[in-house]
């Protein structure tokens, strides 16, 4: 077995104080954790590219396939009723875990791409006239400027861009020179999956409403890592995927101030999503099942469920006391590696990372540190302009979750020293 | 010898310090480009013919030890090869890295044979030499 790290001091070296995240309990549920790779345990530091899920959701998904499996909303059979009670149940769930006014806001989408191709194609499409703007800042994923680039080319809209500081915030003061009556439609990640830099949603939201503009956030980094209070932040929009938050691919939720989707016509057509068909024409079913044509990921959406139950059930405070140590000491240990640089190192972050190692591709260290049993992502992470802004091709990125471990940070130093040996 | 030490073998790492013919062709026949979208390496590669015959080969670009390495020493092996003869030595080196045939790669190439345990890094290793297959290619049409 798979020794767990002793749970974090009740006063960390960092001098915080607060209610104790018991990391032993939490890695305990995740059954994956006690796998060796290349005869080293898992050390897993890539919960940013997607996170591991803890036997609660692994057995609510084989439970439904074994005991529950029908369609929603079709049937007037036990099973059918089953699973669409179900499969509402969780579309609160969701609502009451964001804070949403309301569940009917609650889209389901196959993920965080999904969602944001949908307000592209459906909102975007629909408002956007030739010179329209669309403000999209330096450290978007690619899903969150393609979608853009897409709709863009079609409608005659404009792309600008908001650009990112040395310290990897956003440059807020050049956001607000940049707003103006053209702007319709801002789309900012709510904490970039690179750096983890966190943005202040609402101060952006408040300045892109002062305009008449939208708000499109890409919560994907966010939702595992922060208590997203939608209402508070006040954002148009907000999509996010359920297997960074613990849950199972192919299944993520697009949130939508009710008048806006109102206002929005379908985006995809088929069975779910219609009032009345004729032959020539038809009407559309109210939000949220006007956008969910088609048979729905309903498996992934019980497995959704369980993953929220589960992190539900969470004290957050602990756990973003315990990741944001585990950041802080994760960058004073890097410090040490020779040649080591952390991008965006002054921003607010969530417990994600990336840094370059001078002298050393980011795939060569990738590989090293695999044969030690350590899972980092090497690349350009999907977030090729935030590279030509830094200089760089690629980094490696290490993120944590919350099973992460301060014995699994050295485990990284270590490796990454290694790294240095090899390559000199 | 553990995967890591054979991945990483000291000719590689030579290579990739200071890898052989890294320059631009300024009289070449043909030249691609090679570019790996997963991780955005790329390089140029360039090639004069004599007839038939491979008479220089060079290239730039920047990316992994394993593809830069792998660049270099691809210069070495087929200057002075025929077309017919590079093609082979191309078709050899895929289906030993890519771990589909066994038998030893023909000279310092043999090196490479360690990147078949780590499939992901498959393509850093070829990378130029498709680069080299497309120049081959744009230069007969």
């Amino acid at each position: 077995m798979t020794p767990l790290a002793a749970p974090p001091p009740r006063e960390s070296r960092t001098g915080r104080s607060g209610p104790v995240w018991d990391v032993a309990r939490v890695r305990a549920d995740f059954p994956i954790l006690q796998r060796e790779i290349r005869g080293h345990p898992l050390v897993y530091l890539d919960s940013a590219a997607t996170a591991q899920k803890p036997r609660q959701v692994i057995e609510a998904v084989s439970r439904y396939y074994e005991t529950g499996n029908a369609n929603v909303h079709r049937g007037v059979h036990a099973l059918s009723q089953e699973a669409t009670t179900e499969y509402e149940r969780v579309r609160h769930l969701a609502a009451r875990f964001f804070n949403a006014a309301d569940p009917s806001e609650i889209i389901y989408t196959a993920g965080t791409t999904a969602s944001l191709n949908l307000v592209a194609q459906s909102y975007g499409g629909s408002v956007l006239q030739p010179g329209d703007e669309i403000l999209i800042s330096e450290m978007e994923h690619h899903s969150n400027i393609i979608p853009w680039h897409l709709i863009a080319e079609r409608t005659g809209a404009v792309i600008r861009s908001i650009p990112v500081m040395e310290s990897g915030g956003l440059d807020l003061a050049e956001l607000e020179r940049r707003l103006g009556p053209r702007t319709r439609i801002v789309a900012v990640t709510h904490a970039s999956n690179v750096m983890g830099a966190i943005n202040p949603i609402n101060a952006i939201a408040a300045m892109a409403h002062e305009v008449g503009a939208v708000v499109v956030v890409d919560g994907a980094q966010s939702a595992p890592h922060l208590r997203v209070d939608l209402q508070a932040i006040d954002c148009d929009f907000f999509a996010c995927s359920g297997h960074k938050l613990y849950g199972p691919t192919g299944i993520g939720l697009l949130y939508g101030k009710r008048a806006l989707l109102d206002a929005m016509p379908p985006w995809q057509g088929g069975g779910g999503m219609i009032r009345e068909v004729q032959i020539d024409r038809s009407s559309y079913a109210a939000p949220p099942e006007r956008f969910e044509a088609g048979t729905p990921p309903i498996a992934e959406v019980v497995g959704l469920g369980a993953a929220l139950d589960y992190v539900t059930a969470w004290d957050w405070e602990a756990l973003v006391g315990y990741e944001q140590e585990l950041a802080a000491e994760a960058t004073q240990a890097l410090a040490t590696v020779p040649g080591l640089r952390i991008m965006g190192e002054g921003a607010d972050r969530v417990s994600v990372l990336s840094f370059t190692l001078e002298g050393v591709h980011p795939h060569d260290a990738g590989t090293v540190l695999d044969t030690l049993g350590i899972a980092v992502r090497a690349g350009h992470h999907c977030a090729q302009p935030l590279m030509r802004r830094f200089g760089v091709t690629a980094t490696l990125r290490a993120s944590f979750g919350a099973y992460s471990t301060e014995a699994e940070v050295g485990k990284l130093v270590d490796g990454l020293l290694q790294v240095r040996k090899v390559f000199g | 010898m553990s995967d890591l030490d054979e991945l990483y073998q000291s000719v590689i790492l030579d290579h990739n310090k200071s890898p052989r013919n890294f320059r631009k062709l300024a009289d070449a026949s043909a030249h691609a480009e090679g570019r790996n979208p997963l991780c955005g390496d790329v390089y140029d590669v360039w090639v004069r013919l004599d007839g038939d015959v491979i008479q220089d080969v060079s290239f730039e670009g920047q990316g992994c030890a394993i593809s830069k390495a792998s660049a270099s020493m691809m210069t070495q092996a087929i200057k002075g090869k025929t077309i017919a003869e590079a093609r082979t030595l191309f078709d050899r080196f895929h289906e030993v890295v890519t771990g589909a045939a066994s038998g030893a790669l023909p000279g310092k190439l043999e090196v490479f044979r360690g990147v078949s345990a780590f499939p992901i890094r498959i393509k850093c290793a070829t990378l130029s030499w498709h680069a080299l297959k497309a120049a081959l290619e744009n230069q007969k049409s």
